[in-house]
């Protein structure tokens, strides 16, 4: 690690976000550069008078007190409710309903279209953070017999791992990262002077249909095989990706 | 879900999370009254889309969408805390300058964090009450700003250079 590094990362050290094999590199590179380490050294200063300085504000108690009564007054509204008041109203206010979700509701779950999204920006952002900071791979290996156990005890599941070097897709290595609130496999591929993030997890939320997509300027595939969720990302073209995922799944089938 | 369970759940799962829900509010429209009005309609609104949330975090839920309820306030009475536009220019420029000593930082007083804090843009303001004040993690704040992960992390970045500026600015004048 060095200075030139985006300089975030001394943030995400700060905020302990960065994974272990960043976290000691930076510890490194923190004892050897003294510009960083004061930088650092202002942060932690900072991050000390914040938490010092009783900056949160505690909610009154009255309001509190308003809030618990609002919502039980809310609930026993619509309980008493006649149904066949419902009904008359139920078309247009089903209709408001409807576009007030859409309008103002916030997207956390993992199944709407939102959910998607967020996971989307993840994904490139992960695909993105690989890149950045110079560190693709926790283990380099074009090797599937090392990086495939290399993940156990590291995940609850086990990635399958192939190799598609005889079509012009080394395996390089891989690596642990986090998406969607959970730890995910990241298999790193080369094509020429490209990488292709692999990230793989096992199926956890209703089945997704395979899509292929563009954003910021990256390629996605993604596909569902053998119980797992893939996402293919890389900035290499679309037909070359989607040459990259018909291999991937042809080699991933298990024999029969 | 039946009404004296939906309560008896929201209870549980959501209304710890007022005072959490409130020091948004009250750092996003920065004023009391105001704070407590948007914090309740949205907790109420939270409460009539309950059947929505599908179990996980309450406290990220809540401030969801007491965030939306904010924004929407800011748009109609305060148009223009909307209309900063952030210069990465003016941030280059920034990040050459050595911020203040540690030691001063350390000493800022109370008075000037607030100010330096209320000084801050919006999205950089939120930014850094969702981390320092709140304790919540990247993915947790990406959620509830609804922006990639990359992007929390860079929004910190500026929001506390500028936060360091503004109280090494101060304590220079004094």
């Amino acid at each position: 690690m060095s200075c030139t590094e985006p300089r975030e990362l001394v943030h995400a050290y700060l905020d302990g976000e960065l994974d272990l094999v960043r976290s000691v590199e930076m510890e490194e590179h923190l004892r050897e550069c003294g510009a960083c380490a004061a930088s650092y050294e202002r942060l932690r200063a900072l991050r000390a008078a914040l938490s010092a300085s009783g900056l949160r504000f505690a909610a009154p108690a009255a309001f509190v007190g308003r809030v618990r009564s609002a919502v039980r007054a809310e609930s026993a509204k619509t309980g008493r409710r006649a149904p066949r008041r419902w009904l008359a109203f139920a078309a247009p206010l089903a209709a408001a309903a409807a576009l007030l979700m859409f309008l103002s509701l916030p997207r956390v779950t993992e199944t709407g279209r939102g959910g998607t999204d967020l996971l989307l920006d993840e994904i490139v952002s992960g695909h993105v953070r690989s890149l950045m900071v110079s560190h693709l791979t926790d283990v380099t290996s074009t090797d599937k017999h090392t990086v495939k156990p290399w993940f156990d005890g590291k995940l609850d599941f086990s990635p399958p791992v192939v190799d598609l070097a005889d079509h012009g897709f080394p395996l390089l290595g891989g690596r642990l990262d986090y998406l969607g609130k959970r730890p995910v496999a990241a298999l790193v591929y080369g094509r020429q002077r490209h990488f292709i993030n692999l990230f793989v997890w096992p199926v956890d939320v209703a089945p997704s249909a395979e899509e292929t997509l563009a954003r910021q300027g990256f390629q996605l595939v993604h596909w569902q095989q053998g119980g797992m969720t893939y996402w293919a990302i890389s900035d290499l073209n679309a037909a070359e990706l989607a040459e990259f995922a018909e291999l991937e799944r042809a080699r991933a089938q298990p024999p029969r | 879900m039946r009404q004296a369970e939906k309560r008896a759940d929201f209870e549980a799962a959501v209304l710890p999370h007022l005072d959490a829900a409130y020091n948004l509010a009250r750092w996003l429209v920065r004023n009391e009254s105001d704070a407590e009005d948007v914090a309740q309609e949205a907790t109420l609104k939270a409460f009539r889309f309950f059947e929505g949330f599908r179990g996980g975090d309450g406290r990220a839920w809540l401030l969801t969408i007491v965030r939306n309820a904010c924004y929407s306030w800011l748009r109609r009475n305060r148009g223009d805390d909307l209309n900063v536009t952030l210069d990465e220019e003016i941030h280059v420029a920034e990040d050459r300058r050595a911020g203040p000593e540690a030691e001063v930082l350390r000493q800022a007083s109370a008075r000037s964090l607030q100010h330096a804090l209320e000084g801050l843009p919006t999205v950089l303001r939120e930014a850094i009450v969702l981390r320092e004040l709140e304790g919540l993690s990247y993915a947790e704040i990406a959620s509830v700003t609804e922006i990639p992960i990359g992007t929390v992390m860079s929004r910190l970045s500026r929001a506390r250079r500028r936060l360091q500026q503004a109280l090494g600015g101060k304590e220079a004048l004094q």
